[in-house]
């Protein structure tokens, strides 16, 4: 299982410029496999920010990021396994993201127009794996978080509810061993957000690591949070106990 | 000037690739200077995004370049009515100093390419790319070269004037010509033949080592460059006489033309194609068995090694047919 | 390699369906790029489909041609210098011509009058000189001769062949005699001569040898007819292609505007899609399947439109501008004469430009950051 540790991680915008912002200072962290973390703070505090950088989206200014335990295809077979994510330039980022990590958005980002099987399968197109195969799994996705019947239509006739799912349903579609969710509940009611709190407990049981960014307190009180990272001004306030 | 649709495209769309490989190449120079891969900096990430830009213009450029090479010869095949004298490419190609050197350019600037896409493709599947200097200097090499086939090119068209006289294949490619092309066509038939097909063997036996041993991986480049070289001065010395069938006429260009079956596409096809990844096998040798590159390129040049092999027996597969069923028969 | 497929596969697919999504916009232009490949493609055609009638038309042309020069001014030939051309080695054959121009001020036309064996009051007329004076086989033409007399009055003996080259729809043929009256034309000189030869290697000496002999005499070979055609066709038609390059660098910008002014919608998207784990190779592919689906169905469309267009019906958009020299402008239809070369020449005249000009905005719109969706 994955173990990602990261260390002294900072990210910082616009440098050498009068805007240059430091978004992340100086952050020490480990993530446990298997567990779900909590990332705790105000608005603006380097939550997505710190999320985008463990999920390879972008590299920080500095620090290292270590998934150990994880081995690419591009690693030679004598090398111990685990990767450092800090140098690598983006296509080999991309490579460890696609099959590393989903990812669930707070504006669930499907695309409009095109169907839900679709958008599910979305993350797939590019890895060049048949096409056939990833449309049975996403049919077993669609089945799992009961939105099968909605299959062929645009995203744009669904419910909130359901396009969460949907966007679950893309998220692992690649059947990524962590989930990363910024901001999940925050459009939806407390019904809504239980019913997500629910799936979570079932991907916990499916021993995924998970990773979400919320100051719902529905999410951060929920007897499924491992452990509850708090952030303030781009710094870790409190780590949580370790679980 | 002559204004030919032919002539307007292919002189706009070298200008077109011209600034292009241009822009690609002062994005190379930033590279040299400032590529720190280790950094997370800004500008870091901004260069890893023009390394895309620059493959994206490089793999188009290589493309123009292979159609640009055909449509020039096939747009001075078409324009030889224009000149007294000239019967075909080669005639018209002769009209002033330009033609051929610009031929030549475009010959050598496909290979420059194709070797670059092929140093490329090596280095972006090696995380820690460590091509990427020799790549962007070889790249400095080749966006000169592509500009100053525009340059030429524009001045061998524009130095075209209709009636000017020139002589053509008969007088260009005749074994009394005191050039380097009469120097080839020249070429005793005999020995000729026996250094291709030796040129060939050798190519093939030299592949094979590479390919099962994994050594002598210079050697198969030398060899294929060679056998490249030799290829086409026998195209021009003998196999143009079976081709054409007559015992004296040793025009390279006349067997793109219909009346041969375009039998000259698939020759040249097949040996340019040869040429780009026998090249490319001896350019990635530096680096076979350096860190990352480990996993990639052996298997690569193995991959360049066979299609090379494949395209030059595809080669002389065709020149032994030409032979068998020309009606031609040189007294050996 | 079969990864490699699948994906080429996956993408293409999801292009398509992309295309499809955006219609109103991809329609706009895709029309706009058939009707830049369509203009061009028909000049192209049709100046081939001419260059084809022009060289039947020469092939049946003699040799050489022998004018006489009067002060630099073409002037009449005297039947002296066929009988002595006659005797020198190698010519086979000299034959006096008769020709000329008749200005015909009823129609405005220029009529081409060339002379044949035939009976005197007689003649034959091309399409373009029935249609102008509305009159056909049997009918009597009436021509202004030069000395004021009596008018000449011609009855038609045939309509020469609809579909006969592009020279012969503004001829008239007659008798000699009637050629002669017709224009006062002196006896014992012809226009010019025709000459045969018998080893047409031999023409540039021989020209050399009616020099020598005659110094006013102008000789034309039948090559150097050749090349000058087809350099007035290039020339004529260049014009028309630096229009028609005009046209494409204005198409080069509004594809590069097109390119570059993303909607805010796809740049959305393309964040989307970056965000879930495509590459920046990935999109870039997109972008290329993309514009690879709109050029080839433009070249296809255009190219079936211009066929349509020069061969089916003549060209209409291009007669008044090409062929302006004569009011007589023949109705014939155009032989299809396209091959390899001219559709290489048109993609690389069309498709080429069109595609380097959206590598940029195609390379700007890939390298979204992928963590841009996750703030909007
Ligand atoms: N690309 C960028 N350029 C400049 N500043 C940025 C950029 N991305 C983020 N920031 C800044 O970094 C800080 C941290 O932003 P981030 O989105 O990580 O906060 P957050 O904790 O997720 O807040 P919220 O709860 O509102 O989502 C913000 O002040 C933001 O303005
Ligand atoms: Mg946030």
């Amino acid at each position: 299982m994955n173990m990602i540790s990261l260390t002294n991680i900072s990210k910082s915008f616009h440098v050498g410029k009068a805007s240059q912002f430091v978004a992340v200072n100086d952050v020490s962290l480990d993530i446990e496999p298997g567990k779900v973390t909590i990332l705790k703070g105000p608005s603006g505090s380097g939550k997505t920010t710190l999320m985008t950088l463990i999920g390879c989206m972008a590299r920080p200014t500095s620090g290292r990021i270590v998934l150990s335990g994880m081995r690419a295809a591009w690693m030679a077979s004598e090398e111990p396994a685990g990767v450092e994510i800090t140098s690598l330039p983006e296509r080999f980022l991309n490579d460890i993201r696609r099959r590393t990590f989903g990812f669930v958005f707070q504006q669930f980002n499907l695309l409009k127009g095109i169907s839900v099987l679709e958008n599910v399968m979305l993350p797939a197109y590019p890895t060049g794996e048949d096409h056939r195969e990833f449309a049975k799994r996403a049919g077993v996705l669609l089945e799992q978080f009961s939105i099968a019947r909605h299959a062929s239509s645009p995203v744009e006739w669904l419910s909130g509810g359901e396009l969460q799912r949907v966007a679950i349903a893309r998220a692992l579609i690649n059947d990524p061993s962590v989930i990363i969710a910024d901001e999940p509940t925050a459009h939806l009611d407390t019904a809504l957000s239980r019913e997500f709190m629910t799936i979570v407990g079932t991907l916990k049981k499916a021993g995924k690591t998970i990773l979400i960014a919320s100051h719902d307190p529905i999410v951060f009180d929920s007897p499924l949070a491992d452990r509850v990272v708090e952030m303030r001004d781009g710094v870790i306030t409190s780590s949580g106990p370790k679980p | 000037m002559i204004l030919h649709p032919a002539v307007l495209s292919l002189m706009t769309m070298s200008l077109l690739a011209g600034i292009m490989v241009l822009l690609a190449g002062a994005v190379g120079v930033r590279i040299l200077f400032s590529w720190n891969i280790k950094s997370g900096s800004e500008l870091q990430l901004s260069l890893e995004r023009q390394t895309y830009l620059v493959s994206t213009i490089l793999a188009y450029t290589f493309v123009f370049q292979i159609l640009s090479l055909f449509l020039y010869i096939y747009t001075a095949d078409n324009l030889h009515g224009l000149f007294v004298g000239a019967m075909c490419a080669a005639g018209t190609l002769n009209v002033n100093e330009y033609g051929y050197p610009v031929l030549l350019l475009k010959i050598v600037n496909f290979l420059l390419a194709g070797t670059w896409l092929i140093v490329n493709y090596a280095d972006t599947r090696g995380y820690d790319y460590p091509l990427i200097r020799a790549k962007y200097a070889l790249l400095l090499l080749i966006a000169p070269l592509v500009l100053f086939e525009a340059y030429e090119q524009y001045r061998y068209f524009s130095g075209l004037h209709a009636d000017i006289i020139t002589s053509c294949c008969g007088a260009l490619f005749s074994q009394d010509t005191r050039n380097i092309s009469g120097d080839i066509a020249a070429l005793p038939a005999r020995p000729m033949a026996i250094a291709f097909f030796a040129a060939m063997t050798a190519t093939l036996v030299s592949g094979h080592l590479f390919y099962w041993k994994g050594r002598g991986g210079w050697l198969f480049s030398a060899v294929s460059l060679v056998a490249f070289l030799v290829g086409v001065a026998s195209l021009i010395s003998f196999i143009s006489l079976y081709i054409y069938e007559l015992p004296t006429h040793h025009c390279p260009f006349c067997c793109l033309q219909e009346e041969y079956g375009y039998i000259g596409y698939a020759l040249y096809a097949t040996l340019l194609g040869g040429a780009v990844t026998g090249l490319g096998t001896g350019v990635l040798m530096p680096w076979r068995n350096r860190g990352s590159m480990k996993q990639v390129i052996p298997q690569l040049q193995r991959t360049l090694t066979l299609v090379t092999v494949i395209l030059y027996l595809l080669f002389t597969l065709i020149v032994l047919y030409r032979i068998k069923f020309s009606a031609l028969t040189l007294g050996w | 390699m079969n990864r490699t497929i699948e994906r080429h596969k996956n993408i293409l697919e999801f292009s398509l369906s992309s295309l499809l999504r955006r219609k109103t916009k991809n329609a706009s232009l895709l029309a706009i790029y058939t009707l830049i490949v369509f203009a061009i493609a028909s000049l192209l055609f049709f100046l081939s489909a001419m260059k084809r009638e022009a060289l039947l038309i020469l092939k049946d042309a003699p040799d050489m041609v022998v004018q006489r020069m009067e002060a630099g001014r073409q002037d009449l030939v005297p039947l002296s210098y066929a009988k002595e051309i006659a005797a020198l080695r190698g010519v086979r054959e000299v034959k006096p011509r008769l020709w000329g121009y008749y200005y015909d001020s009823p129609s405005g036309g220029n009529l081409t009058v060339m002379t044949a064996e035939m009976p005197a009051g007689f003649i034959k007329i091309g399409s373009g000189v029935s249609r102008l004076r509305r009159a056909t086989a049997a009918d009597v033409i009436v021509l202004q001769s030069y000395d004021n007399e009596v008018p000449l009055m011609l009855e038609i003996e045939e309509v020469l062949p609809y579909e006969s080259e592009l020279a012969a729809a503004d001829l008239v043929i007659m008798s000699e005699l009637d050629f002669r009256k017709l224009f006062k034309f002196p006896q014992g000189h012809a226009t010019d001569l025709a000459l045969t030869v018998a080893n047409p290697r031999e023409l540039s000496t021989l020209a050399g040898k009616i020099v020598d002999k005659f110094p006013d005499a102008r000789p034309i070979l039948k090559s150097e007819m050749l090349r000058t055609y087809d350099s007035i066709f290039d020339w004529r038609g260049g014009m028309m292609l630096v229009m028609m390059i005009a046209a494409v660098l204005s198409f080069i910008i509004f594809a590069w505007d097109r390119a570059t002014g993303l909607s805010a919608e796809e740049r959305k998207e393309i964040g989307i899609l970056k965000s879930i784990g495509w590459e920046t190779s990935d999109v870039l592919l997109l972008k290329f399947w993309e514009g690879a689906v709109i050029s080839l169905s433009a070249f296809f469309f255009g190219v079936i439109a211009a066929y349509v267009h020069v061969y089916f019906f003549s060209a209409p958009l291009f007669q008044p501008v090409l062929k302006g020299w004569s009011v007589l402008y023949p109705q014939f239809k155009l032989v299809p004469a396209v091959d390899t070369y001219q559709l290489g020449v048109l993609f690389f005249l069309t498709v080429a430009p069109y595609t380097f000009a959206t590598i940029i905005p195609c390379w700007r719109a890939a390298t979204i950051d992928p963590d841009a969706a996750m703030r909007s």
